[in-house]
């Protein structure tokens, strides 16, 4: 039979590796935040088509107005797109009457967005807030719904911790992302975390489900090997329902979907399979370490990989 | 403004949040939102304007009422005012007066004193000592919240006197100072979503949709056969029913919504798969058609219950906290999800169950296990 708790902490070390140079470009770049989150106002503006004015223009009509961040981005079918710090209704308003008159004809305004920073900081903790409560009340209802094995505790806990590596990989991606392909995080990525979460968990609960039934099986078996013997009888069942409820769907939303769409489907992509992932790599490995409270050898000598 | 769908929401503590579908303008709607609570002291003549009654007023018009004096408005029993097209002068706004508060007058009743601003003194002192005895109405948002009599000239501030109580002549103070909303709006955000882009993502993302349930259908049936083809029924049901309950409460599809439903879907499918790997495994262990459909399902019901439970108890809560608190994508999105899971739930008890028992009495099942992938 396939060992995969043997091989655990070659699976804690590929997590690490691949969360901690994400959050530290994190930390070096800040969190890439969109106008969504840092308050700020966006303009998308389409000229007729034969008047778009240029990039340099556009930046010298909001320099005058002491505008000073203005990035300018050109899109398709003559559209500007401009965002910058926060501008007053006046200011905007004389933005857009000075690119009318640079236009030489009406403009159609596609997006007006401003922004007051506070609102995004208050959802934002908000969420956070909310997420922390969640995690909480699972802790306690994994605890009560597997009051029949022992240690019911630790099967909560080693959920949540699996799903916070999940949010963690999100994290990464998102640095690794802002990097490479200027990625912002916007509502929609609030969107995708708490997705994330929920199906975290939820798969969570049912790799676990199978050792909880093998418990009152094979009660003299030793956990790893319990444990073990679990996630293999339900990896079957893992592939499939990633295959089915994530690949599929959200392969085609990024691949098909619209390009508003792209990055949200690419961090749900990625989020999700870590979300099956962990259940079987990271969740299953912690309830074994802590069966075998690893850590007392961890400083003592290198620890067992085979 | 003649929007149908205008939803208002407190967020936080100091935010309230206003959606108008289908309005492009944002000027506009700016401008009628912060209109809410427009207070008028209107001349009323020798009319006595019963509180509720609607009028039209001269205020914002582009000039001013030209009534004729020998035509005096009257109010019918239903609260209408005739003739119809009267409209009544503005004679001044809340923003000119100040200092409002409530006291007790001599014989026990409410009254209201008023200032009135600086630079309105004047006109306001002509206006009362040219109207002794006339009813000025005090009018918010066109509606008549009370119709006092000047008893005389007034100099700086006047008094309103009336049938109050302590808690109606409050209310008109609190009124009279601030509007209709004890608060001064600023608008702290306001965005247009342009349709040309919301409908070329949103068709993108159906027909992609449309793909990935096509290869879902497909690897199902290819993948667990027969029961593959239950699956997708049940599914399909899931969905109907989901949508039904959310046409009925209603739901509105926005983008974390509809990702809270796909995520109930998945839920839904990941409930299939695991009757059907457990049904394998029980006829991989030798068991008859029916008595792996009955195992199968017993066992894989707990991971089910209890996979749904906790993420329905994670909805209830990030739904109360964005209800509370104003973040609505957290609210959007925990509501379908809590809907889809609990519809799920059911599914898998009620449907998936009861179609493969019917399956296999259409069926001889011995003679067609292969359709079972076994």
């Amino acid at each position: 039979m396939l060992n995969i708790l043997g091989k655990r902490y070659i699976f804690f070390a590929i997590s690490l590796l691949l969360i901690i140079p994400g959050l530290i470009m994190l930390g070096i770049n800040g969190m890439p935040l969109s106008i969504d989150f840092k308050g700020g106002t966006l303009l998308e503006v389409q000229f007729p088509s034969n008047a778009l004015p240029s990039t340099e223009q556009v930046k010298n009509i909001y320099d005058g107005l002491g505008i000073k961040d203005a990035q300018i981005q050109t899109t398709e079918d003559n559209v500007l797109i401009i965002r910058s710090s926060v501008l007053s209704d006046t200011v905007r308003l004389d933005i857009l009457d000075q690119l009318t008159t640079l236009a030489g004809s009406e403009l159609i305004i596609r997006k007006s967005d401003t922004v007051g920073p506070s609102i995004g900081e208050g959802v934002t903790k908000r969420a956070l807030q909310a997420v922390g409560l969640a995690a909480l009340a699972i802790v306690l209802y994994i605890t009560f719904a597997f009051r029949g094995v022992p240690h019911a505790f630790r099967y909560g806990v080693c959920a949540i911790v699996a799903m916070i590596h999940d949010v963690l990989i999100v994290l990464a991606l998102t640095g690794y992302g802002a990097r490479l392909f200027g990625w912002q995080v916007d509502s929609l990525y609030l969107t995708a975390v708490l997705t994330v979460i929920g199906f975290s968990v939820q798969d969570k609960i049912v790799v676990f489900d199978r050792i909880r039934e093998n418990n009152t099986i094979y009660r003299k078996l030793e956990f790893e090997k319990l444990a073990n013997h679990s996630i293999v009888q339900t990896l079957q069942r893992s592939i499939n329902t990633q295959l089915m409820t994530v690949e599929f769907f959200l392969l085609a939303l990024a691949l098909f979907g619209g390009v508003t769409l792209r990055e949200f489907a690419v961090i749900l992509l990625v989020g999700l399979f870590s979300g099956t992932y962990s259940s079987i790599f990271i969740a299953a490995p912690l309830l074994v370490v802590w069966e075998n409270q690893e850590w007392k050898t961890w400083f003592r000598r290198t620890p067992k990989t085979a | 403004m003649g929007v149908s769908e205008v939803v208002f929401q407190v967020a936080g503590d100091k935010y309230i949040l206003g959606e108008f579908p289908g309005l492009t303008n944002t000027e506009e709607v700016i401008a009628t939102v912060k209109q809410t609570g427009l207070l008028e002291f209107v001349d009323a003549g020798t009319t006595f304007l019963p509180e509720g009654t609607v009028i039209a007023t001269d205020y914002g018009l582009a000039e001013a009422a030209t009534n004729d004096p020998a035509v005096i408005p009257v109010v019918t029993a239903e609260g209408v005012v005739e003739p119809a097209d009267y409209v009544f002068h503005t004679v001044m706004l809340g923003s000119q007066i100040k200092n409002v508060s409530v006291e007790v007058d001599p014989t026990g009743g409410f009254v209201i004193p008023f200032e009135v601003t600086a630079e309105s003194t004047k006109m306001f002192r002509e206006y009362t000592s040219a109207n002794i005895n006339k009813n000025l109405a005090i009018v918010l948002d066109k509606r008549v919240i009370s119709c006092p009599t000047i008893q005389g000239a007034l100099d700086g501030g006047g008094q309103i006197s009336g049938n109050f109580t302590s808690e109606t002549a409050n209310n008109l103070a609190v009124t009279l100072r601030y509007g209709r909303l004890p608060v001064a709006l600023e608008v702290v955000e306001s965005r247009i979503i342009g349709p040309t882009l919301g409908e070329d993502s949103l068709d993108k993302s159906l027909l992609a949709g449309a793909i990935g349930f096509a290869i879902v259908i497909l690897f199902m049936t290819i993948y667990y056969r027969l029961p593959g083809v239950v699956a997708v029924f049940s599914i399909a049901i899931y969905a109907g029913l989901t949508f039904a309950l959310f046409k009925l409460i209603p739901v509105t599809l926005t983008l974390p919504s509809i990702a809270g439903f796909l995520l109930s879907t998945g839920s839904a499918l990941d409930a299939n798969i695991l009757i059907f790997e457990r049904l394998k495994e029980e006829l991989r262990n030798g068991r008859t058609l029916q008595q792996a459909i009955d195992l199968g399902w017993k066992r894989a019901w707990p991971s089910i219950r209890d996979s749904n439970i906790a993420t329905i108890i994670t909805s209830i809560i990030l739904f109360w906290f964005g209800s509370a608190f104003g973040a609505s994508i957290v609210k959007g999105f925990a509501l379908t999800l809590a809907l889809g899971v609990g519809v799920s739930l059911f599914t898998a008890i009620v449907v998936t169950r009861n179609f493969l028992s019917i399956v296999i009495k259409l069926i001889n099942p011995a003679r067609h296990q292969k359709w079972f992938g076994a």
